[in-house]
């Protein structure tokens, strides 16, 4: 069964770093997305995994094999594309029983495995479609239908889900999960959509600029991140900026813009006087209506309302001119109004503190 | 101030004329009167040469001996046409595949030295071929006998020589555009190297392996000049119309035959090419991964650039052997003061070139309207489909039957120049050039970008001018400079239609002549040397720059 490992992997298209110094181990059976914005180097990665381009340094091993000089089709992985590059001269059935026939298996062999693939995918009724008369789930299914039957024990999918539609992607993402956790398969997923990852991963690499910024299980990214950048990227946060006025075990007391002083969890690695981020989930806030004495709290007005159906979200302009966005239950409290004084407060607990990015905060959150 | 007011004079013309371009009426002329002219200009006109003196066929009817030989030449024409364009296949996709999937720097290099064949004229490039394979100053030096005599095989050299960079040119513009994941899908499913290519790759590269064949098969059927300096006692459809020039008989018959029998063929690879279903369910593992190894991938490299250069490369510039003795031989001066045969020469080359730019210039005109209702589906996709097809008929039938054609239906109109008809008859054979890349560049173009500039207030030539012409203006020029290559070393069609001496014209007639080698080397030597001048321009201008 494999694990991946890769060690030290780096590679340049010219002076471009796609991948630079990749350190990863993916489990057996394990479920692991690459997650990172446009551009980051994560279908690098992947296409290195895959043996469809070479790394420039560093080791990858699939199980205890080191396979940086073993070609594609010596590797025994499923790709999915993007594009699910199916072959348009040949109809689903073709393209499913591809992998089976130029493997050498014997015909009665590859017809059973194709059988049992589309009946997997409930694609059965449509084996003689070509794929332009598929719809784009369909087309997916197929794709990852014709991976899996090739008998390959790891699955490389790169943005599946990426030409489909909302519902349908939503549909599928837990799909693919079933049929590898069926199938025991170790999978890795490439994606752009921190939600989609979250969803579906047993764990998530990070990756920004070619690096691997954290790897975790989606809650481990969430509640505990590492950087501001991560903060920002899995989920959402409002980050304030801010001095450390004192530090004690319990946490850090941050002096915000206008001589605001807070409560915030302990910060690493910094010192009093340190400039810091402090960053704080949206649904973290508690929002009242007035001015009140709470504890930890901040005095705003309601600038913007947005309702998004489950949640409704609202923009507040904090008394230092700050802005932050809190999130509510839509169908659970009752709505604040535009232009209504509130009182915003938080547990230190659920925020964490950075120190300020070198680059400034908004070079450090910039996903392009 | 004449500055100012000159600037002030051109925005004003520009934008009268964007107004008159959102007349429906002005926009409908342009196309219909670009669509007369074509029919008018280029496609009536041979056909109607033809049934003109239909009559005449009779003379060739009652001559079993004539008619028998004619009929040898046409199946001639045919079966080095067909040979060729398979050999150029099996050796021009290796070729290609090479420049496209290889990894060295040098295969640019080995990209611009494929087009060489392809763009020095093809009477140039007879002799050339004749000096390496015949005469004993090139291999056959090493034997002491001529080692490939004048005949079908020289022939059938020279035609591989000229017609291979076609599909080269064809293979490595399809295989850029391919979309590689389809190989790459089929490598991490398991397949081999060879077994992807063969079962993905080329199935899918089907219509430019076939558009490959029948450009080749045509640049086959329709060469005359060249063929005429090596063909020797060898007779083919065009050498025998030549033969028989100012006979009406044979030369209607030949041409009816050609035209009717290249149409089709054509149609029927157009036809049936479509439907033709290539082997990809059965595969052979083992065998097919022994033969994706890299030695036999290295092999395989090593034999197609031998090829290349042994069979095209070297025999196609050998000529610039003579050239450069000629020139230490003191025949230079000679040649540059314009001293005896010499004075003909400039006065060829300059018929050549002018010809040539008056064709460019009135195919460019003529020819931009056509390709925007074909790219565009101006008069509704039926019509502009056929048309499609239409513009195609000068490029497949050879030319020298259309010269023939156009000679017998010119003829009728006393008043004509024979520079004028030397101009229409390469105008017909240029045209589909312009027409088919300027077509294909148009339609690269989505037609979002015409509709964005369209709501921001351009009317339909602002449009043109500042959203199409920018776009498109590389491959304008490289449709451009095709025709005029092609116009300039276009020798069949020529000879047909008029007595005007053109430089490929003249390079056959000082063969027949027997005129010493330095001077047709050296002849031949600058042609070829403002052919890499056009072709290194193209290059310097084009370079990167139709990346939008």
């Amino acid at each position: 069964m494999p694990d991946i490992r890769l060690v030290n992997v780096a590679k340049r298209f010219g002076k471009i770093v796609a991948v630079d110094g990749v350190n990863l181990h993916v489990y057996d059976k394990e479920y692991f997305s690459l997650l990172g914005p446009s551009g980051c180097g994560k279908t690098t990665l992947l296409r290195l995994i895959a043996g469809l381009v070479q790394p420039d340094e560093g080791e990858i091993y699939i199980g205890d094999r080191l396979v940086n000089d073993v070609p594609p089709e010596d590797r025994d992985v499923g790709f999915v594309f993007q594009t699910f590059a199916l072959f348009p001269h040949m109809n689903a059935w073709d393209n499913v029983t591809y992998g089976p026939r130029v493997k050498g298996f014997d015909i009665k062999k590859a017809e059973t495995i194709g059988h049992e693939v589309l009946e997997m995918v409930r694609l059965h009724e449509r084996l003689d479609a070509y794929p332009n008369e598929l719809s784009g789930g369909m087309m997916q299914r197929i794709a990852v239908a014709r991976a899996l039957a090739a008998g390959a024990k790891l699955l490389l999918l790169d943005e599946p889900l990426g030409q489909l539609d909302a519902k349908v992607r939503n549909e599928l993402r837990y799909e693919i999960r079933r049929m590898t956790k069926d199938l025991e398969l170790t999978a890795i997923h490439v994606t752009h959509d921190q939600a989609e990852a979250m969803a579906i991963s047993d764990r998530i690499a990070v990756i920004k600029k070619g690096k691997v910024l954290q790897v975790g299980t989606p809650e481990e990214l969430y509640m505990t991140p590492k950087s501001v950048f991560i903060a920002h990227f899995i989920g959402e946060s409002n980050f304030l900026e801010g001095y450390v006025s004192n530090l004690s075990r319990r946490g850090a007391i941050i002096e915000l813009r206008g001589g605001i002083k807070v409560q915030a969890g302990a910060p690493k690695n910094m010192d009093k006087g340190d400039r810091a981020v402090l960053a704080i989930r949206p649904e973290t806030f508690v929002v009242e209506k007035g001015i009140k004495k709470t504890k930890n709290s901040v005095l705003g007005i309601v600038e913007r309302i947005t309702f998004e159906g489950t949640n409704i979200r609202y923009e507040i302009r904090l008394r230092n001119q700050d802005s932050v966005v809190v999130v509510r239950p839509s169908l659970v409290e009752e709505w604040l109004k535009m232009g209504e004084k509130v009182t915003v407060s938080f547990s230190p607990e659920k925020t964490h503190v950075f120190a300020y990015p070198e680059a400034g905060l908004r070079e450090e959150l910039a996903v392009e | 101030m004449q500055a100012e007011r000159t600037n002030l004079l051109k925005p004003k013309i520009a934008k009268a004329l964007d107004k008159l371009s959102s007349k429906t009426a002005i926009k409908n002329t342009i196309y219909i009167v670009s669509i007369i002219i074509f029919f008018a200009l280029i496609l009536f006109p041979p056909i109607l040469g033809i049934i003109i003196k239909w009559g005449s066929i009779e003379d060739v009817l009652n001559q079993p001996e004539l008619m028998s030989e004619a009929l040898n030449a046409i199946a001639a024409s045919f079966a080095v046409a067909f040979f060729v364009s398979f050999i150029d296949v099996v050796a021009g996709v290796p070729m290609a595949w090479m420049i496209t999937r290889g990894n060295s720097k040098w295969l640019s290099v080995l990209d611009t030295l494929s087009d060489i064949p392809f763009i020095v004229p093809t009477a140039t490039l007879g002799y050339s071929l004749f000096l390496f394979w015949g005469d004993l100053g090139g291999l056959s030096s090493l034997f002491g006998v001529p080692f490939v005599s004048r005949g079908w095989l020289l022939v059938v050299l020279l035609h591989f020589a000229f017609s291979f960079p076609v599909v080269v040119r064809v293979m490595v513009g399809a295989s850029l555009d391919y979309k590689l994941e389809y190989e790459q899908a089929s490598r991490t499913l398991g397949a081999a190297p060879l077994t992807a290519a063969r079962t993905v790759t080329f199935p899918i590269l089907k219509h430019s392996l076939i558009a490959s064949f029948t450009l080749a098969f045509a640049r086959s059927l329709s060469e005359t000049g060249a063929t005429m300096m090596v063909a020797g006692a060898f007779v083919n459809g065009p050498i025998f119309i030549n033969k028989h020039i100012g006979e009406a008989g044979p030369l209607v018959f030949v041409s009816a035959i050609l035209i009717v029998l290249s149409s089709l063929v054509f149609v029927t690879i157009r036809l049936l090419g479509p439907r033709l279903k290539m082997p990809v369910r059965k595969v052979w593992p083992k065998a097919e991964r022994k033969l994706s190894s890299s030695t036999i991938a290295s092999s395989r490299n090593g034999i197609t650039l031998l090829v290349f250069l042994v069979i095209v490369l070297v025999p196609s510039l050998f000529v610039a052997v003579p050239a450069f003795e000629a020139i230490f031989a003191g025949v230079l001066p000679e040649a540059l003061g314009g001293v005896g045969v010499w004075g003909d020469y400039w006065q060829s080359i300059s018929l050549s070139y002018f010809v040539g730019i008056i064709v460019t210039l009135l195919n460019v005109v003529i020819g931009l309207p056509m390709a925007i209702i074909i790219a565009r589906r101006k008069i509704g996709n039926g019509p502009s489909a056929v048309l499609d097809v239409l513009v195609n008929i000068p490029i497949i039938v050879p030319s020298v039957a259309l010269g023939a054609s156009l000679a017998i239906f010119w003829e009728n109109f006393a008043f004509m120049p024979e520079i004028w008809l030397l101009i229409f008859a390469h105008l017909s054979i240029t045209y589909p050039y312009f027409v088919r890349s300027m077509s294909a560049a148009v339609e690269r173009i989505s037609m979002e970008l015409e509709e964005a500039g369209r709501t921001l207030g351009a009317k339909p030539l602002g449009v043109f001018r500042t959203i199409i012409f920018p776009l498109t203006k590389y491959s304008m020029l490289s449709g451009a400079i095709m025709m005029f290559t092609r116009s300039v070393s276009e020798t069949g069609a020529t000879l047909v239609v008029s007595n005007l001496v053109t430089a490929p014209v003249l390079l056959v007639n000082w063969v027949k002549n027997e005129v010493p080698t330095s001077t047709l080397g050296l002849g031949c030597g600058f042609l070829i040397l403002f052919s890499f001048i056009i072709l290194l321009v193209l290059r310097l201008v084009v370079k990167g720059r139709e990346t939008y």
